[in-house]
């Protein structure tokens, strides 16, 4: 087709000469190639359009559809990717192109590098910021599931919900976990749920899987949604070990989506183990407040005047036995006061008995008729006498009688 | 006992459970008179008794949505993809 230097040629011509080359080329039609991602665009048509570059050059690439809907992970700039695919001329633009078949990250290094990236511009827009975090709802009803429908953390997080928790209903919006439709479905999933009445608190998820897996959890739309969710947002995403940035965004992580359940509603056992608690302490309470009023009304009913009504007229009766025994008491000191009298009475009668004047060695003289004599002038001489002694008598004679004393 | 116990049967367990441990409180006080706490004792054990109820005869509802027709329908486990 050149061998004729006079030949003029037309521009598809030799673009198309050209373009036969790069076929009949095998390496360039099946190449791997390793760089780094620039000017990474996504079109609305589902086709990616980028630069790989390293150093030293640059290759345009583009990702159809078709090729990059197999992806795990959505490509960014700055991520160092090994791209397959083979290389061809697009002639419009009279210009070369790699046509992508295949993407890897190359290393980890690279995604770990972009989520670093992207972790810190996040951070400083505000999205991790404590303060933005909302509190759980204690009791849910309705908890709203953003997961893959067929996955392991399903199946972990609806067990554990109905053993912790019968009583909430759960809503699941069915997602892609991972691949680049991923992202853009958990953020609407996120977003469909905060158009919806009375969900409670959201879980978003996955099961374990390599970084470029859980991907999806990393982009920037996931953490927007999340962010801008009014219902509070649990992740759980991949194993303990496994941090992204929805992890960071949420208002709570958990570290795998059982641990997520687990969070989300109380443990069935230990409102039990608080139900119980409550009762008995009720009862302790009534049992006490019941036994307290009892000893109460006891102490008010063992108030001797209810317990012993003839307490009173005991009083009564002790005054009584009081005086009695003051009575009693004044009595025995009359009686000995008087018996004191009696007594000196009964001396002084005792002075006055003959028998005692007669002890005292006198006589007492009585005439013939028995008549006591006091004076001397009853007498006369010869008259007979009788004179009484305290021990006998004797007959005397009057000799001669003296009208006085002598 | 006219509010308070017809609220009782729409109470959610949350509801339930909040007022329960405002009865126990208020039980716990040392000065609530005896009649109170007779009244506030019977509350108390209804709530109990509606807590678990609720406890044991639940069982959550898992609906998925149907993308398609934009509802929820029962969630069968075997899941679209």
């Amino acid at each position: 087709m050149l061998n004729g230097s006079e030949r003029i040629l037309s521009v598809a011509q030799v673009t198309q000469y050209i373009k036969n080359l790069f076929a009949a080329d095998s390496q360039l039609n099946r190449l791997r190639v390793s760089g780094e991602i620039s000017n990474f665009k996504a079109h609305s048509s589902g086709h990616m359009y980028f630069t790989l570059k390293d150093a030293a050059a640059a290759i345009r690439c583009v990702m159809f559809k078709s090729a990059n809907g197999r992806l795990t992970f959505r490509p960014a700039d700055g991520m160092k990717v090994v791209l397959g695919g083979r290389l061809s001329v697009y002639e419009r633009d009279g210009m070369y192109q790699l046509y992508v078949e295949s993407m890897a990250p190359e290393g980890v290094g690279s995604l770990f590098a972009a989520f670093e990236e992207m972790k810190k511009r996040l951070a400083a827009e505000g999205l991790f910021a404590p303060e933005a975090k909302k509190p759980l709802p204690r009791f849910p009803e309705r908890i709203g599931l953003v997961t893959s429908p067929t996955g392991a953390a399903i199946r972990d997080i609806l067990a554990t919900l109905s053993r912790r928790f019968p009583l909430a209903d759960v809503l699941v919006v069915p997602v892609l976990v991972q691949g680049v439709e991923a992202a853009a479905q958990i953020a609407e999933a996120i977003n469909f749920f905060n158009g919806i009445p009375a969900v409670d608190v959201l879980i978003i998820g996955r099961g374990g899987g390599s970084i470029e897996e859980l991907w999806a959890f990393n982009e920037e739309v996931v953490a927007k949604a999340i962010y801008s969710s009014r219902i509070p947002v649990v992740s759980a995403v991949g194993h303990e070990t496994d941090f992204t940035i929805a992890d960071f965004v949420a208002d709570v992580r958990a570290a795998t989506p059982t641990a997520a359940a687990e969070i989300v509603v109380p443990d069935q056992r230990e409102l039990q183990q608080f139900l119980a608690m409550a009762r008995s302490r009720m009862t302790a309470v009534m049992t006490a407040k019941l036994e307290h009023n009892r000893r109460y009304v006891e102490r008010i009913a063992s108030a001797r005047e209810f317990t012993r009504p003839s307490q009173r007229f005991d009083q009564h009766r002790q005054m009584l036995d009081n005086l009695a025994s003051r009575l009693e008491n004044r009595l025995s000191y009359l009686m000995q006061s008087y018996t004191a009298k009696l007594d000196f009475l009964a001396g002084k009668l005792g002075a006055l008995n003959p028998e005692a004047v007669l002890a005292r060695g006198f006589a007492i003289c009585l005439d013939e008729n028995g008549r006591v004599v006091r004076d001397a002038r009853q007498l006369a001489a010869d008259d007979l006498l009788r004179v009484r002694l305290q021990q006998g008598n004797a007959d005397a004679r009057v000799i001669q009688t003296y009208a006085e004393e002598v | 006992m006219t509010k308070a116990s017809q609220g009782k049967l729409t109470l959610t367990f949350e509801q339930a459970l909040k007022r329960l441990e405002e009865v126990l409180a208020s039980l716990e006080r040392s000065d609530c008179p005896l009649e109170e706490a007779l009244a506030l004792y019977q509350e108390g054990m209804g709530l109990l008794r509606q807590c678990r109820h609720k406890l044991a005869d639940a069982e959550g509802k898992v609906a998925v949505l149907l993308k398609e027709a934009g509802e929820f329908i029962p969630f069968t486990g075997e899941g679209e993809s």
